[in-house]
């Protein structure tokens, strides 16, 4: 492109480049002179540019064109080695892949779409009061009082009563709809699988890791075992992992089992829960119900991942640090004739995090 | 015998008697003394314990006390077994560099053999789970990773992370990571409970049970892919969020930035 196709002379209409006065030299120098793109002045580059613009669009649809291809063909277990990352799925990187390229393009182009092809040309917006003048305001309030009076809302004071009430009211059909969050746990969270626990029918302690009870001489001093609830009455074969409700029965019987030496346990109570220094304490922070085992077994403190909530375990899983609000409960252990760790009764007070109707 | 009476006080009876008491007295002894000479006990493991006493002497005595009793510097030691010697000395851990909230992994300073000695007159102070060998912490199950995996998540990932990239803990202690860990290392760290970890011992989680965890965490620091590509250390969404702030947005103000400075005009001004 030659400079004999470019202007010579500022744009009247849009340049005042010149208003820039000696004389005053805060004045406002205006918009500088409007110069043309070469896809203004030169037919060919607009129409590459064109072409361009399309040709993005176009790589977006057959990516998506891909994406959609590549969820249909493509085996979700299938893992490729892809150089600079590993070994990644085949599925995940063509999916990240095309959906990315496709929505570049779309993005890509419309840049280049506005950059080249669309107007580019200054245009000044000036700011002004956003409020009518005066004889709009006058009119329009003036309006205003002739159809209240018309409607008579100043003077047939029921109807305007009424309306009032069925407006504030109307919102609470909404407030209705979070009823759908309930029911209310009501008793429910009061106990836990525990609590058919008695010491005509105990309930004994199965480790989480072999599935079989566990005598107190297994639990060693500085080990951390989890246990779940064994047989009872209503759950003859002791929860397991294929039962439907497992997960709403762990979240609240799940048990961490430590070995102080008696002498450490600061808490009496907490010590004679326990059988020859064996705790058992729900495993469900009192925060907001995280399963919590983190146990340091010099210090003795058990500690949350999501909220840094710490409990002393050797005093009675007091909270030493953190947003919990209660001690970790704690469950009264012993053992049957033949060893074996049981338990008689249900934890003193409600597991996991504090609930409304929260008895203790 | 009035010969013998009238020469007792020759100068030379005393010398005489003398000679006659040593020799019934050594006489006696020959014929009365037991005729096992006490041996000098020689084995193999015997050096090893008298060897590793004088290592322990030079390098542990200070903080464990001169028959490793523990003092107020470092607990007792009486009972940890060879395990936890070869644990805590084969990584490094020990001795110790300076107190602290914890005691890092480092340079190991002793060889193996060393170790080994050090650990045999550890173990011969009182009884504890012995140093493992390699069919110990080797599973041959064909589902032991998927097992393991089971486990891992329930015993060890709350402080481990669920990858066994490790994490932190309170006040300045912290979970390492379980990435290039000799499985040895990992079977011992559930044996003994070394510092703050709490202790797996074969009475609640079995021999076999530890292997399949060894197995799933071989797998996953060597073997297991990346679904997603970048593992970002799999730690979860500190260092995703980090990531999409940084170079996700990042890369978004400098395009954006760039696309702003590039004028499109036929007369650059």
């Amino acid at each position: 492109m030659s400079d004999d196709n470019l202007p010579t002379a500022h744009d009247a209409v849009h340049g005042h480049g010149e208003a820039a006065v000696a004389e005053n030299p805060f004045a406002d120098p205006g918009l500088p002179a409007h110069e043309p793109r070469r896809t203004d002045i030169d037919e060919r580059a607009a129409k590459r540019a064109e072409r361009q613009v399309s040709l993005m669009f176009v790589v977006s649809m057959l990516a998506t064109v891909g994406f959609i291809a590549s969820y249909v063909a493509i085996d979700k277990s299938k893992i490729v080695y892809i150089f600079p990352l590993g070994h990644i799925s085949a599925l995940n990187f063509a999916l990240g892949m095309t959906l990315g390229v496709a929505l570049f393009c779309i993005g890509a182009g419309a840049v280049h779409w506005a950059r080249t092809l669309m107007s580019d040309v200054e245009l000044p917006a000036e700011r002004h009061a956003i409020e009518a003048d005066d004889e709009t305001r006058a009119d329009v309030i003036q309006q205003f009082k002739t159809g209240a009076g018309e409607s008579g809302f100043g003077r047939r004071k029921m109807i305007r009563n009424t309306l009032i009430g069925s407006m504030a009211l109307v919102p609470l059909s909404g407030v209705m709809l979070l009823r759908d969050l309930g029911p209310l746990p009501e008793k429910s969270l009061d106990s836990t699988g525990w609590k058919e626990a008695t010491p005509d029918a105990p309930i004994r302690l199965i480790n989480m890791n072999t599935n079989e009870p566990m005598k107190a001489e297994d639990i060693g001093i500085g080990s951390l075992t989890f246990a779940k609830p064994g047989p009872s009455a209503s759950r003859p074969g002791g929860l397991q992992e294929t039962d439907e409700d497992f997960q709403q029965a762990i979240a609240k019987d799940a048990l961490m089992l430590i070995r102080i030496q008696p002498d450490d346990i600061k808490d009496d109570k907490s010590k004679g829960l326990g059988f020859e220094g064996v705790l058992a304490y729900s495993k469900i922070c009192t925060h907001v119900g995280c399963p919590i085992s983190l146990y340091e077994q010099q210090t003795h403190h058990a500690l949350c991942p999501c909220h840094q909530s710490t409990f002393d375990l050797s005093d009675g899983a007091r909270v030493i640090f953190g947003p919990a609000g209660h001690p970790l409960p704690q469950l009264k252990i012993t053992t049957d004739p033949s060893g074996y760790l049981i338990a008689t009764q249900d934890f003193a007070k409600p597991v996991g995090p504090s609930f409304w109707e929260r008895s203790a | 015998m009035k010969k013998l009476s009238a020469r007792r006080r020759h100068p030379l009876a005393a010398l005489v008697v003398l000679l006659f008491a040593l020799v019934a007295s050594g006489g006696l002894y020959a014929a009365f003394a037991p005729t096992e000479q006490a041996q000098a006990d020689s084995s193999a493991q015997s050096l090893a314990i008298d060897e590793g006493k004088r290592l322990f002497a030079v390098g542990c005595s200070s903080c464990h006390g001169l028959n490793g009793q523990g003092s107020s510097m470092g607990p007792s030691l009486v009972g940890v077994g060879s395990a936890a010697v070869d644990f805590q000395v084969g990584t490094g851990r020990m001795p110790a560099q300076q107190p602290g909230a914890q005691v890092p992994r480092k340079k190991t300073i002793y060889n193996q053999s060393e170790i080994d000695q050090l650990a045999a007159f550890v173990a011969s102070l009182g009884p504890g789970p012995a140093t493992p060998t390699k069919d110990q912490y080797t599973s041959t199950e064909t589902d032991a990773i998927s097992k393991g995996g089971d486990l891992f998540r329930t015993n060890c990932s709350q402080c481990h992370n669920f990858a066994g990239a490790g994490g932190a803990l309170t006040q300045g202690k912290f979970a390492p990571s379980l990435e290039n860990v000799d499985p040895k290392y990992i079977y011992e760290a559930m044996q003994t409970g070394p510092q703050n970890m709490p202790s797996f011992p074969d009475s609640t989680m079995p021999e076999q049970q530890k292997q399949q965890i060894v197995a799933f965490v071989r797998y996953q620091a060597n073997e297991a892919p990346n679904p997603g590509g970048l593992s970002l250390g799999s730690l979860g969404p500190v260092t995703e969020g980090l990531f999409g702030w940084i170079f996700g947005l990042g890369v978004l103000i400098a395009v954006a930035i760039w696309v702003a400075a590039h004028t499109t005009k036929a007369k650059k001004s």
